[in-house]
């Protein structure tokens, strides 16, 4: 790869930063006002471990492949 | 799993009829889900615009300048396979035929990727060849070159047209989407980043999309399980509801082609589909093969199929397990048990069909968010899927046509133009091709027939090339040429006389997927028959110039210890006994 690039891994930490921090928002939401979605197995609390384990993805990929200065 | 044929995809792109069916949606999106796929956009285009000042050369806009990471390649390998209508119309297959449909991820796979990256790779990487069709122009010489990338430039962007529609379909159905807005959003920024990063640009979003189909599609299986009970929960219920049919068994039922739901018998699965097609595609198409040949070293190159994999292994928790647990958690709105039907059974008590069943889980069990993850999932599947389309048709037009046919001495810098607007003429085709799909949806059956027509006999080829040193220049192309001929034959006599099946497939019980896998194995022996007949009689190659193409006059470079973790033959072996174990254990 360029010595200077970005890797991909770094985007993709991004994304995955920006995605677990939406979903883990949303679920920690709806668990403070009680408001839940209307689907099944909300007791589970889906939004917030899946958003919470993209966003600790995402912040692993972030600061393993930050891009380093040049 | 090989999408592109009529024995994979074709089955879901032919049932994708059902998806006509004005004002029906089965999901709506919330403004945290629309944010969550405009994010995705925007990740891609950043990627396509960051890659553009790394893609000046040929070799960078058309190879990624051969410097990806096994990783990198292998999933990028994987990905490129990995499209939206494969997500849903295989769990819909899974649905309809039961674990069966893994056949196509596991022996469908599975030791065509491993010979692939053990046996195959060291000629195509050694030959430093820039396509598939180059590899043969240099083995058996222009003529096979020729016929190879015409046909596979033709198809590849039909079927890109052709994929490119039925997602547009599948997001009008789910979300109520307009078609020619989906077309052109995701083909317009396919568009761009491709034509701006070339090859690498392509790589990396499908490695990206790889990642987010499964942050996306994972946590459907994970809840239903949990909902069915476990596994064997879900075995149990499927049971108790459809007496008689054995969804869960691979193999049980494989002793006659009346004993299962899908017609075959397990001679077509072993040979037609484990052997001919798997390897036909995993180890000649192009499409996928383009993502190993940008490998960093012939060690990355080998690692890279192998990798992929691991992770084809693992696809069918994220598509097959949905299709059964539809079968027992899907229910009507009285709490009755739904059950999906055939496009052509579709009725007021029957509203949905088998390639809803991923979408109707997603809904089921998604929130805002959660949902808007789930179809940026299929988009990205689709992105993936198009990317690799164009990107390797864009270097087969301008290494194997352009260059060669019609203007030979242009400098480097005018070559990767030309790549670029093969690009966006690629895309341009593709949205031609989708409209024309729009308008006779019939053509979806033939286009997928077309293109099982040219990969069987490829293989024969390409085999006989790389593993006997007599083969000519002569037995390659008439050993090709017959071989099509031979599938294209075949497919046109069952069609004209359907009793002919009893005959290409073996049996009168036979359907259309046994027809499929034993019509490939048949092209195969013709091509590899006519091209050790016209080879005994044609002079062959003296052994310098078969250097660096065929096993025996060729020196596959050392590169030195490595140590276990590393070496490709260590994790080609634990592969392959997962494999088995796997067959085993859903025997």
């Amino acid at each position: 790869m360029h010595s200077s690039s970005i890797s991909i891994w770094f985007f993709i930490g991004v994304l995955l930063t920006i995605y677990g921090a939406l979903i883990l928002g949303y679920g920690v939401s709806e668990w403070v006002t009680g408001h839940y979605a209307n689907v099944q197995l909300v007791h589970y609390h889906a939004p917030i471990w899946w958003g919470a384990i993209l966003l600790a993805l995402g912040l692993f990929y972030d600061l393993k492949f930050k891009p380093s200065p040049k | 799993m090989v999408p592109l044929l009529t024995t994979a995809a074709g089955q879901s792109i032919s049932s994708l009829a059902m998806f006509f069916q004005p004002g029906k949606t089965l999901a709506h999106l919330t403004a945290l889900d629309v944010i969550v796929i405009a994010v995705y956009f925007a990740m891609v285009l950043w990627i396509g615009f960051y890659l553009k000042k790394q893609a000046n050369t040929s070799e960078e806009f058309f190879m990624a300048g051969r410097e990806m990471t096994a990783w990198i390649a292998g999933l990028s390998f994987v990905s490129a396979n990995l499209g939206s209508l494969e997500l849903m119309g295989w769990a819909g297959s899974a649905y309809q035929y039961g674990i069966l449909a893994a056949h196509w991820y596991w022996i469908g796979a599975i030791p065509a990727m491993l010979f692939l990256g053990l046996v195959m790779m060291p000629f195509y990487y050694v030959s430093k060849t820039h396509s598939v069709p180059g590899y043969l122009k240099l083995r058996f010489g222009e003529s096979s070159r020729v016929l190879a990338a015409v046909s596979f430039g033709f198809m590849t962007i039909l079927m890109s047209g052709v994929n490119m529609f039925a997602m547009a379909v599948v997001m009008k159905v789910v979300l109520g989407w307009d078609i020619t807005f989906s077309i052109f959003v995701s083909s317009i920024a396919v568009a761009i980043y491709v034509t701006l990063g070339g090859l690498r640009s392509a790589i990396f979003n499908e490695v990206l999309q790889f990642v987010l189909i499964w942050a996306g599609a994972l946590l459907v299986p994970i809840l239903g399980l949990i909902q069915a009970g476990g596994w064997h929960n879900l075995q149990a219920k499927i049971l108790l509801n459809y007496h008689n049919q054995d969804y869960t068994h691979m193999w049980r039922g494989m002793d006659h082609f009346a004993n299962n739901p899908m017609g075959v018998h397990w001679t077509g699965i072993v040979f037609g589909l484990g052997f001919v097609i798997s390897f036909g595609y995993w180890t000649t198409d192009f499409l996928v093969v383009q993502r190993v040949l940008a490998a960093n070293s012939l060690r990355s190159a080998q690692m890279a199929p192998i990798i992929a994999s691991v992770f084809k292994m693992a696809v069918p928790f994220i598509v097959i397990l949905p299709g059964l647990l539809g079968l027992v958690l899907l229910q009507n709105p009285d709490g009755t048990l739904m059950h999906l039907v055939g496009e052509n059974a579709l009725s007021a008590a029957n509203p949905h069909s088998y390639n809803e069943v991923l979408p109707l889980l997603m809904v089921r069990y998604c929130g805002p968010g959660l949902l808007g993850l789930g179809i940026t999932a299929l988009i990205a599947g689709f992105m993936s899927g198009m990317a690799g389309n164009v990107s390797a048709f864009s270097a087969v037009w301008t290494y194997d046509i352009y260059q060669p046919h019609i203007n030979k001495n242009a400098t480097d810098s005018h070559y990767v133009a030309i790549g670029r607007w093969a690009t966006i003429l690629g895309v341009m085709v593709s949205i031609g091709a989708a409209y024309l799909v729009m308008n006779a949806q019939g053509i979806m059956d033939y286009v997928q027939a077309l293109f099982s027509f040219f990969i069987a006999p490829l293989l024969g080829t390409i085999l006989a090339g790389m593993f006997w040193k007599r083969a000519t220049s002569a037995g390659g192309f008439w050993g090709l040429l017959a071989g099509t001929f031979t599938s294209v034959g075949l497919y046109i006599w069952v069609k004209i006389n359907h009793s002919a099946l009893s005959i290409v497939a073996f049996s009168p019980n036979a359907k259309d997927m046994a027809e499929n896998l034993y019509r490939a194995l048949w092209s195969f022996v013709v091509c590899v028959g006519v091209t050790f007949v016209v080879s005994m009689l044609t002079k062959p190659k003296t052994l310098d110039e078969l250097s660096g193409l065929v096993y025996g006059a060729t020196v596959i470079p050392y590169e030195g210890p490595v140590p276990l973790y590393k070496n490709h033959w260590f994790w080609a072996s634990i592969v392959i006994v997962v494999f088995f174990i796997l067959n085993l254990i859903f025997w």
